[in-house]
């Protein structure tokens, strides 16, 4: 099982990870990114639903009727996506009033259903826990790296603290709508450009 | 957040659709535009099942929410019937429609199955009861929510057709170059602030 969890791992973060690779889970990606703290929150809520549901499907898996999986699977994701909402209204509630519906739009977050659809129906709980756990990470480290350069130049603060000094103005629009989809966009293109050529060199 | 009554209607229908436009302002439904918006046909075919999926079932969900899900005290399970509901609705008409019109099946019946999984219709749910609309309210936001999916979806399908024939930048081919026109079109949009806002 390790050498497979290895290369599980691997695939998720890099090759084949859901929000660069597999434009996966968009939605919440380019939404919670304007602070980083949010991010943080909305990233620990998907780790523990994609890691949780990955599993429980897996387990599942001998007795899911075929025809009705995606509806199944759909009810264990929002049984989890339940409870984290649930956790983070009574410990965080200022963070669970700004998240607001995103939370509950785990539910309809790709990247879940599809590692349910693609791996878990097919393997077992163990490693289907692992390729949930680190798809919730292949998307954590790309939403925090957004996160930290939207909230940087957006507001010129990271984690809320001032870091730039007053010389700074900030770039208003990187906190905006428009500034979610440039800078992921830039992520996208600057990660491509990375991988692209390496491909290309093992075709050869 | 207050009252949504000060504004009317009408008011609500058009911000949803262009001020605060779902797709653009609020990320929503962001998985099917990137990947069904390479054809205006196709884009046609989905934003017209978005928009009449989305105002049924906020209706429905509405009335489920106030009169069931209120009074009972179980708020909480709002996300499972939520999608339940979508689900089976979404299920239902594909159904009827089969039955009934061929054509009209054959120009929603492929995308209904996509709908489940647009987040932008639960969004639209979910948004209604935060933001306590009443039902008229409600039904006009999921309305114009639909229709300002589909705007969006349309006019993204017709750049990406114009862009067939241009070179873009390596790496950035794809979802990169979508993702930057929707930013600037999501700044386009934002032009329009201050003639309607809606909170």
């Amino acid at each position: 099982m390790a050498p497979e969890a290895g290369k599980i791992t691997l695939a998720n973060i890099g090759r084949e990870n859901p929000v660069f690779a597999q434009i996966l889970g968009i939605c919440s990606t380019l939404a919670v990114t304007n602070v980083l703290e949010n991010t943080v929150v909305m990233c620990a809520g998907l780790i523990f639903t994609t890691s949780l549901s990955n599993t429980t499907v897996s387990i599942l898996r001998k007795w899911i009727p075929p025809r009705i999986r995606m509806m199944v699977s759909t009810l264990i994701i929002a049984f989890y996506v339940i409870v984290v909402d649930l956790v983070l209204k009574a410990y965080l509630p200022e963070i669970s009033r700004q998240l607001g519906a995103y939370i509950g739009l785990i539910i309809t977050n790709c990247i879940i259903m599809g590692r349910a659809e693609a791996f878990a129906l097919n393997n077992k709980p163990g490693l289907s826990f692992i390729d949930g756990f680190t798809s919730g990470i292949g998307y954590a480290y790309v939403l925090l790296v957004i996160a930290f350069f939207r909230e940087l130049l957006g507001s010129g603060t990271v984690w809320g603290i001032s870091v730039m000094g007053d010389w700074w103005v900030n770039w208003s629009i990187m906190v905006m709508a428009p500034g979610a989809f440039f800078m992921l966009a830039v992520f996208i293109w600057i990660v491509k450009g990375m991988i692209i050529p390496d491909t290309e060199e093992v075709k050869k | 957040m207050n009252a949504p009554e000060s504004i009317g209607v009408v008011a609500i229908f058009f911000a949803a659709a262009i001020t605060n436009n779902i797709l653009l302002t609020m990320y929503l439904g962001m998985c099917s535009f990137l990947a069904v918006s390479r054809q205006v046909k196709t884009a046609v075919g989905l934003g017209m099942a978005v928009v009449f999926v989305m105002t049924f079932t906020s209706a429905i969900n509405w009335v489920i929410y106030e009169y069931l899900l209120v009074p009972y005290k179980l708020e909480y399970l709002m996300y499972i019937v939520f999608i339940i509901v979508i689900a089976s609705f979404v299920q239902l008409v594909e159904m009827i429609i089969e039955r009934v019109s061929e054509t009209l099946y054959n120009a929603l019946g492929i995308f209904l199955p996509l709908i489940t999984v647009n987040c932008a219709i639960l969004g639209a749910a979910l948004f209604m009861i935060i933001r306590k609309y009443t039902f008229l309210s409600a039904v006009s936001f999921s309305a114009g929510s639909g229709v300002g999916w589909m705007l969006a979806i349309i006019i993204m399908a017709g750049i990406r057709q114009k862009m067939a024939n241009s070179k873009v930048p390596k790496g950035l081919e794809g979802a990169g170059i979508t993702l930057i026109i929707a930013g600037i079109m999501s700044m386009a949009f934002m032009g329009f602030t201050g003639m309607i806002t809606l909170n």
